[in-house]
């Protein structure tokens, strides 16, 4: 290990050494390395996300033929830094009403729980908070956090539709939050391990080539669980004035901006971790830098990817949302899971390119399949339309009519 | 091992102080000036009728309880997923009637009409 090709462990290891010498001992060293190294993993990402907001409007204002944000600095990059010291100086307003403790722990949980995601995402092959054995696990485990500073915000302001936005909002994490787990399965299966940095190193072949329908499900779900368009259900501006942050003010409706744009893109990092390879790439072996670099790359693409469809695509009604994560999504990923087993154990894994064409064909059968069931299902079932007959007919009142 | 959690327990540590902290500075820098109409609720812009913290739909319930039955059944499919390259077909064939127990029950939620949003 040198300098060139790992800076960051070189460091470290610098550091750790001039720790020993002036006479601690290693165990505390240790202790004091990972306070420094948990304190600047976790603080990175809230300022990625000064950048992330910046991108995520200019993008959305190309998207609606707008220019976005551009008085502030060249392109208006320093936009987000303006509004951070704006919202500092705002006055923090709390309803009378409100439940004190939820309503103040909100905010701070839900940054804390997408921060908390950061510590086991490897970002090189050295470059790592820690290869937790149950890191998948953690990753479901920790995602409810988020779920649950909903629901204390919805609940602590003492407003109704708050309330309902909270309502909306655990009725769809959690259940989006099936299949996600599901999905989750295949790369497990695969890998043999539930640590991410052993899930990236098993990658020798994409999980995406060899699982398309796994990824496609995981991306899906995602979504939703950020909670963005086409599944914004919960902070629905037009039916529920703004979802379960309209009492806060100030930073800590800052809070949750945060959280929501840092989300995004961390499952964005997630999906690249565990569907794109991670790191991996050509000679990110030896230089760990360069695996970071790739990282990077690959996230901004599904980011991207993430931010056209929050740009191009409508509002579900509660009703279909609720449809296609029962009903398309879960029996599909269930499904999934069996045919992935069978095939799998069928085609022995040291013959890689039969077992990818073995396990393309059964995921293109099954969405062929699902698609047959889903337009079956769903031409099925139609709503009434209701309409009013014309005045001076013999029938005044409204009618059902079937369409 | 033991230090992994060590680690993750110190980030958890730092992950809510660090919202903490800056919620804490604005509290500092921003002006209080409260007044007894601000304080209101807002709600959507009108005086606020009635009790907010009242029953709800049974709806949610349901939806939470079959949440439930699939989330502890990813739970007992994770330990099986890691163990899948060494298990034989044998082992593949029970955790597939596994999931068909669970494929069952979610046909007859289904079937009871429990999945219907109304």
């Amino acid at each position: 290990m040198n300098f060139a090709t790992d800076p960051m462990n070189s460091i470290i290891e610098i550091f750790r050494g001039w720790l020993l010498s002036l006479g601690v001992s290693s165990s505390w060293a240790q202790f004091i390395l990972f306070v420094i190294g948990a304190g600047i993993l976790a603080t990175i990402p809230m300022l990625i996300t000064l950048g992330l907001i910046w991108a995520e409007r200019k993008l959305l204002g190309r998207i609606q033929d707008r220019l976005g944000p551009n008085r502030v600095g060249p392109w208006g990059i320093f936009q987000t830094m303006a509004d951070m010291v704006k919202i500092f100086t705002k006055e923090l307003i709390t309803p009378k009403n409100a439940d004190r403790i939820p309503y103040n722990l909100a905010p701070i949980l839900s940054v804390a729980g997408v921060l908390a995601l950061w510590a086991i995402i490897p970002f090189g092959i050295s470059i790592i908070g820690v290869n937790l054995n149950v890191g998948v696990l953690y990753l479901i485990a920790v995602g409810g956090f988020g779920t649950l500073g909903f629901m204390l915000a919805g609940w602590g302001s003492n407003n109704k539709y708050a309330l309902l936005g909270a309502f909306r909002a655990i009725a769809q994490l959690i259940s989006y939050e099936v299949p996600m787990a599901i999905s989750l399965l295949i790369p497990v299966m695969f890998s043999g391990s539930l640590g991410m940095a052993d899930i990236v190193a098993s990658q020798d072949v994409w999980y995406i080539v060899l699982s398309p329908v796994a990824a496609l499900v995981f991306f899906i779900a995602t979504i939703a669980e950020v909670g963005r368009s086409p599944f914004d259900l919960l902070e629905a501006d037009s039916e529920l004035v703004s979802g379960f942050n309209i009492e806060y003010s100030g930073l800590k409706f800052g809070m949750f901006y945060v959280a929501d744009f840092l989300h995004a893109f961390t499952v964005s990092l997630l999906f690249t971790t565990i569907f794109l390879g991670g790191w991996r790439g050509p000679l990110a072996a030896q230089y760990p830098w360069l695996g970071f670099v790739y990282l990077l790359i690959k996230t901004v693409i599904v980011w991207f990817l993430s931010v056209l469809i929050r740009g191009s695509m409508p509002r579900i009604r509660i009703d279909q949302m609720m449809f296609f994560n029962w009903k398309v999504l879960t029996p599909l990923s269930l499904g999934l899971l069996v045919t992935t087993a069978l095939v799998g154990k069928a085609i022995p894994a040291q013959q890689t390119a039969l077992r990818v064409i073995g396990l393309l064909i059964m995921n293109g059968l099954l969405l062929l399949i699902t698609n047959f069931i889903w337009r079956a299902v769903s031409s099925s079932k139609v709503r009434p339309v209701v309409t009013a007959e014309p005045y001076g007919g013999q029938t005044t009142g409204i009618k059902e009519v079937s369409s | 091992m033991l230090s992994d959690w060590l680690y993750i327990g110190i980030f958890l540590f730092i992950a809510l102080l660090l919202p903490a902290v800056a919620i804490g500075l604005a509290a500092i820098l921003s002006p209080k000036k409260p007044n007894k109409i601000k304080d209101l609720t807002y709600e959507c812009g009108l005086e606020t009728v009635g009790e907010t913290w009242v029953q709800f739909k049974a709806q949610y319930y349901i939806f939470a309880l079959v949440f439930l039955i699939f989330d502890v059944e990813t739970v007992f499919l994770f330990p099986w997923a890691v163990a899948y390259q060494k298990v034989t077909l044998f082992g593949v064939v029970e955790a597939i009637i596994f999931v068909a127990i669970l494929l069952a029950a979610l046909v007859y939620v289904w079937r009871k009409g429990a999945l219907e949003w109304f």
